[in-house]
């Protein structure tokens, strides 16, 4: 049996998908588009059983018994089921398409008018559907009150009260859940309407039956959302040129009736019945305390002068908690145990006498390689701690409030400001966390534009070139550094603003919900999802290709085990690539291969410099300064800023853009402008320096 | 009067919602219909985008998107 979850943003679904699964989720993707597709499996409910499950026939062996592992898929949380947005498209498509023996709709008791919107259209479709009604704790609290039993029979469904953060009402909604998915309950009325309105749609389902029932669809969903103008469903439904004309026709009359047109008519129509809905069923008293906490909090947070210094203030805490206390201590100490682990596997591989190429294998492939993409993994867990808290809390909201203006020109909304922030510390979780965004398209381009800002682990190279070339202006380097990131990153931002990301953005009208305890549950599981999502990768793609390294660092094209590492396949690689660096002012072939093993980690690069020097990191800029002018070394510097993300970071583009080309194409989009970018700087800077 | 031009802690009445395709389609999705009360609690720090308050939760829409939207203020 196969539930959907469907319900606005921030009323709990994910909350109620967590209490309804707990830790059995799997995450993917629908099908062409990044939005997420979590489905876990109901959990255990024996009290359920007991009351509905074989109520007719107890002795009978478990023919049911296979169709009651229920199974929920939590869809995008949306405000509507209008043909608009990726999320609002796939939502539709999977009920009318796959069919889902129910729907479980969530709604928030305490924002109830705009959250029965949905509820109305999901009726429409005619599937067995139960509404969880969540947040009755708060309605409780406030001494406000919904009278369950009038919005049921007002609505046709059955409504089950339910607090998902305190797990209340969850087994008696999966019952219910159960129940009118078993006995195929669909919903008890689909007319909300009067007048022209009623008019109008009827005569439409009529018009379109045959067509609506040949494909099907449901009907008086097809015939509501054509009565709108939904050109998604008149072409699903291929209506002909005489069908479509007393289509118009009547929906022409319709609007000359009421005096306006058809979008505006049928939103009315829904939020008048809704309206009338609510007067008879809820009861407010006053203000809520959660509405009244989050304006206080809003005081200070959305402060005309303090938000931004707030907001700088909370970021820059959680950058050095992340970076510099928790994050570095539990890399430290993951490191000390990794050591340890390689350590004792290269002396029992030694004691065994095995293969010194194996043994190299093992140690310098496998071992290092696992080791740096495992020190990644620190960074990740603290990271989205806290990225969660700001999430479920109901401040990144605020967030997007605050920093709108500033994205919008580049066709973003402030949504994508704190996942392009996280990636001045690492570019993995920053693309990651793009996931929070409500649009695909946001979503895309904040992915792109994330490399753009310098990531944490190109400090090592800043360090050691601005040590070795600009001893006196090493701040000013290094800012500038950042500057041109930035600077490039809002010119391709324009650019694909432009060209590929063309269309309508989405817009930015969103809900700011009233700050929320955010569920250690739901926080618990996000870090776990991601860190699990990380490893999958760490042992895949990312290890495939330190791999790789290992194998052109340690191998000279006849498969000899090499003495110096200058006589590697690598240093090949290194020494027909600098003839094409050569333009940008480094021609050294050891400066191309520290780039290329660049590619494995950021760190990687300042390390194989010292090694292909023979030189270690206090003797490097030495050796540096025969390789480089502080003019090349400045276009070096402009190279490591924009040339290709890490592989780590590669494989997160890979995963959430749910593309390998797309992968690819980041990888050599970023090198093209990196080359561009270093030949302007040298070109440019040659005239004034020699 | 547009949206747009509702001083910060007035209300009004939603007279007509104007603009065209996904984004009037939003606005009247998330309860910006015609006789709907309107109050603009906040503008951000910036001065964009504005914060409304309407059937019971908080909405924000930008100044541009807001011009759109027709108003009868109300004397509170």
């Amino acid at each position: 049996m196969i539930f959907a979850l469907a319900g606005n943003q921030n009323c709990g679904k994910t909350t109620l998908f967590n209490q309804l699964t707990g830790s059995n989720q799997h995450v993917g993707n629908f099908p062409g588009v990044t939005v997420d597709k979590k489905e876990g499996v109901v959990r255990d409910r024996r009290a359920a059983k007991h009351r509905f499950g074989h109520r007719r026939c107890p002795s009978a062996p478990n023919a049911e018994g296979q169709q009651d592992q229920a199974i929920v898929v939590d869809l995008p949380g949306i405000y509507s089921l209008s043909p608009y947005t990726s999320e609002e498209i796939v939502t539709r498509d999977f009920l009318i398409q796959e069919k889902p023996d129910g729907i479980i709709n969530i709604i928030d008791a305490t924002n109830i008018e705009r959250n029965l919107y949905l509820t109305l259209q999901l009726i429409e479709l005619q599937l067995p559907m139960v509404i969880a009604l969540n947040m009755m704790d708060e309605m409780r609290s406030n001494g406000s009150s919904v009278d369950v039993n009038q919005l049921e029979k007002e609505l046709g469904v059955p409504v089950v009260p339910i607090s998902a953060v305190k797990n209340e009402g969850i087994d008696e909604l999966i019952e219910h859940a159960l129940f009118v998915a078993r006995e195929k309950r669909r919903p008890e009325r689909v007319d909300f309407c009067s007048g022209a309105v009623h008019r109008c749609i009827h005569a439409t389902a009529h018009l379109i039956e045959d067509h609506a029932e040949r494909i099907g669809v449901p009907v008086r969903f097809a015939a509501t959302k054509l009565v709108e103008g939904d050109s998604l469903m008149s072409d699903l439904l291929q209506l002909n040129q005489n069908e479509k004309e007393l289509l118009e026709h009547s929906v022409q009359e319709m609007e000359n009736e009421l005096d306006t047109d058809r979008e505006a008519a049928l939103a009315d129509m829904r939020y008048t019945f809704i309206e009338s809905v609510c007067a008879e069923t809820v009861v407010k008293h006053g203000e809520s305390r959660e509405h009244l906490r989050s304006e206080r909090i809003d005081h200070f947070l959305t402060h005309r002068y303090l938000a931004i210094p707030l907001f700088l203030c909370a970021m820059m805490l959680i950058f050095w908690l992340t970076f510099g206390v928790i994050g570095s201590f539990l890399s430290d100490l993951l490191s000390i145990g990794i050591d340890f682990v390689t350590a004792a596997v290269s002396a029992a591989l030694l004691a065994y006498g095995i293969n010194p190429v194996v043994h190299s294998l093992v140690v310098d492939g496998i071992c290092a390689g696992v080791g740096s993409v495992l020190s990644f993994l620190p960074i990740i867990v603290v990271l989205f701690f806290f990225l969660s808290i700001l999430e479920d809390t109901g401040y990144m909201a605020r967030v997007a409030f605050v920093m709108d203006k500033l994205l919008r020109k580049i066709g973003l909304s402030g949504r994508s400001f704190v996942p392009m922030l996280i990636g001045f510390g690492c570019s993995v979780p920053a693309i990651m966390a793009t996931r929070t965004l409500a649009s695909d398209r946001d979503r895309k381009m904040t992915i792109l534009l994330t490399p753009f800002m310098s990531c944490s682990a190109k400090l090592p190279i800043y360090a050691v070139m601005t040590a070795a070339f600009f001893p006196k202006n090493g701040a000013v380097v290094m800012v500038s550094l950042y500057m041109m990131g930035i600077i490039i990153g809002v010119l391709c931002g324009l650019l694909m603003k432009n060209t590929l990301y063309q269309g309508n953005p989405v817009p930015f009208v969103m809900e700011l919900p009233n700050y929320r305890f955010p569920s250690p549950k739901s926080v618990g599981l996000l870090i776990w999802d991601k860190a699990k999502d990380f490893l999958t990768r760490a042992f895949t793609v990312i290890f495939i290709a330190t791999i790789v390294i290992w194998f052109l660092q340690t191998f000279d094209i006849r498969l000899n085990v090499v003495a110096d590492s200058s006589l590697s396949m690598l240093a090949d690689v290194g020494r027909w690539i600098a003839p094409v660096l050569a333009p940008l002012g480094f021609t050294d072939w050891r400066v191309s291969t520290a780039l290329i093993t660049g590619f494995s980690a950021k760190e990687a690069v300042v390390s194989t410099m010292a090694v292909l020097t023979g030189t270690n990191i206090a003797t490097l800029s030495e050796a540096l300064g025969q390789m480089f002018t502080p003019l090349s070394a400045f276009s070096f510097l402009t190279f490591t800023l924009l040339y290709t993300p890490c592989v780590a970071a590669i494989a997160a583009v890979r995963r959430e853009m749910n593309s390998g080309a797309a992968a690819c194409w980041v990888a050599l989009a970023q090198c093209g402008i990196a080359w561009v970018a270093a030949y302007l700087v040298h070109q440019i800077g040659g005239l004034f320096v020699r | 009067m547009t949206l747009d031009q509702l001083p910060i802690g007035k209300s009004g009445r939603i007279a007509a919602v104007g603009g065209q395709g996904a984004l009037r389609h939003r606005l009247l999705d998330m309860g910006l219909t015609p006789r709907t009360m309107v109050t603009v609690v906040k503008v951000a720090p910036m001065g964009d985008p504005l914060e409304l308050r309407l059937r019971g939760y908080l909405l924000t829409l930008r100044l541009e998107d807001a011009r759109n939207i027709t108003i009868e203020e109300e004397a509170q």
